[in-house]
Parts: structure tokens; sequence; C-alpha cells
């Protein structure tokens, strides 16, 4: 069985494309949906794509939120599909508050993007299973609105709980509290991150790596780990 | 035509980085006499009609439920203006 994982286009979307062509290679179908439409077409994991869905207006992702195909994935990320955002997907998902905290405008105020290394603290959630814990990536981060926030004792019980999935190493880009980059929720099916595991997926169009330039695929593996995971709810 | 004005601004302890980007360029003009700037929004909400206590009661819920995010924000009033 070929795993169908849908990407929600929304006014605004600029990584949707992108998003499916990690999918594709990774070994999945792709199913392109749109998100004035209330029918996710029997997907077996959903991808909220990064960009700047209504311009940012309001505040990232918050418009985007409250979009009709939403109220699906509500319903979908309840009953455990795996659901991944990416970036403004990221901020969608917090928005829509299937994850907690929020995303405010990074602390240098500017746009910022680079190859950014990272750790991952959580490798027993639907998108990072595929990962080591600890194991330590490089993909491209590229945000304005990227400084993760949440309360003292938010922050205590995502770190006391491993909710943690993706922590900044090196440089903290953009203000993150904790240096979080990316956190799941208790179940492990829903993840949002900032940085952008699906522009690394390819040799030739990655980060530069020690071995050549922009040979970095450490992205990868978000996606197989979702595919594996939904092999094993179906088994 | 009523209007309804709904003020958010960005909680007091959190970095706000905007406000910050103003005051910075204020130091840069000389202009010396405020310690600081923040930054917060302002949502005008027309009425066609009465303002009911229902309708202020809608406008407190979406002020709290969609114009603001109380994880960083806080609405900080809410005024009928004529």
């Amino acid at each position: 069985m070929t795993a169908r994982v849908g990407v929600i286009t929304f006014p605004g979307s600029l990584d949707d494309g992108d998003a499916a062509r990690a999918i594709r290679l990774s070994g999945a179908e792709p199913v392109a949906l749109w998100h004035g439409s209330h029918d996710l077409e029997g997907v077996d994991a959903l991808v909220l794509p990064g960009g700047f869905s209504y311009g940012d207006y309001l505040r990232a992702g918050a418009i985007a939120a409250l979009a009709p195909i939403m109220a699906e994935v509500k319903d979908a990320a309840a009953k455990g599909m795996p659901v991944l955002g990416i970036c403004n997907g990221f901020q969608m998902l917090v928005e829509a508050h299937l994850l907690p905290g929020g995303l405010i405008r990074n602390a240098h105020q500017q746009f910022i993007r680079r190859d950014q290394r990272l750790r991952v603290e959580n490798a027993t959630t639907a998108w990072t299973s595929d990962y080591e814990a600890g194991q330590e990536i490089v993909i491209p981060l590229k945000n304005a609105d990227g400084g993760y926030i949440a309360s003292e004792s938010e922050l205590d019980r995502l770190e006391g709980e491993g909710l943690v999935a993706l922590r900044y190493l090196g440089v903290n880009p953009n203000g993150s509290l904790r240096d979080i980059a990316g956190i799941t929720n208790e179940r492990g099916n829903v993840v949002g991150l900032m940085p952008h595991p699906e522009h690394a997926v390819e040799p030739g169009f990655g980060p530069d790596t020690s071995v050549a330039m922009r040979s970095g695929v450490d992205g990868l593996a978000f996606f197989t780990s979702a595919i594996a995971a939904v092999a094993a709810s179906v088994a | 035509m009523p209007t309804i004005v709904v003020d958010v601004m960005p909680k007091a302890e959190l970095l706000d980085p905007q406000g910050k980007a103003v005051s910075g360029a204020l130091d840069r003009l000389g202009v010396e006499e405020f310690t600081g700037v923040r930054i917060g929004k302002r949502f005008e909400l027309t009425v066609d009609g009465e303002v009911t206590d229902e309708v202020l009661a809608t406008a407190r819920r979406i002020a709290d439920e969609i114009l603001s995010n109380a994880v960083i924000e806080d609405v900080v009033g809410i005024e009928v203006v004529e």
C-alpha cells in the first residue's frame, strides 16, 4: 500500500509544491488539498506547508487556522492522524490550538534564511521516528515570525513531558525560548517546526554538507517516519 | 453608525520587537522624552443598528477568540464609539 499524504494549499502558501515533492521522493503519494474544502480525500497523513497565508494578516497563521478544512484537520488530528506543520503550518497549528504556545516576530526583527543545525530531542513522534534521539541534522530555516514562546510553566511542562521535538543548535536564529525549534503533542501525531525539512530531501538541492555542496537530505526522515507510522497503523 | 473599538496589546512581559525598533529609531533621532514604545492593534467593528448587550457579547467573544491570541496578547479595551 502506498501511503497518501495530503498537502493543504492556503491562499499565500509557498512551499506546498516542495512538500508534495518531498512526499513523493520519500515513497508516498502526495494529494493536493484545498483550504476552502471540507474533504481530506481519504489521506493517511497531512502536511500544512510553509508560506505567508493571508499575508500574515492579524497574526501569522491566524486566519488560515479558521479555514473550512481546519475543522476536518482537527478531527483527524484528534483521531491520531499524523499532521505536520512546517513554518507557516506550525503557526497555523498553534493558532488552531492543536499545539501549545505561540510564535512571534523574530527577536532581531528581521527575516532570516540559513541552513540550521538542529537536535532531534524526541525521536518517538510520527514524524521523527526515523531519526535517533539526540541526532544532529541540518535543514533550511527561513522565517520572520519564528520566535517560539509560551509561559514558563508551559515550557517546563513541554520539557518535562518530552514534548520538545527539535531544538536549535549553535545559533538561536529567532529568539525562541529554550531554543525550541519544534514541538509535538502528547500523542506524538501532531508535530510543528519552523525549519523546513521539505527543502532537504534531494541531493543537489539541499544544504551543503562536508561531503558535497547542496547534498544534504536530512529532512527526508520526517516524511519516511510518517509513512512508517501510517503503515504501522494499518498493519 | 456605531463602532466597537477593540484594542489588543502584546503581553507586557513579552519582547515587542516592533516597539523596540521604533524606540531605537527615536533614540537615533535624539528624541529622549520617551523611555519605551510598545505597538498594539486597534480593531474597529462597525455595527448597522443598535449595540445591544448581545452584540457587545459577540464582540467580546471574537476579541478573545479571534482578534487576539491569549498566549501572546491581551485585549486591553472594548469600547463603543458613536
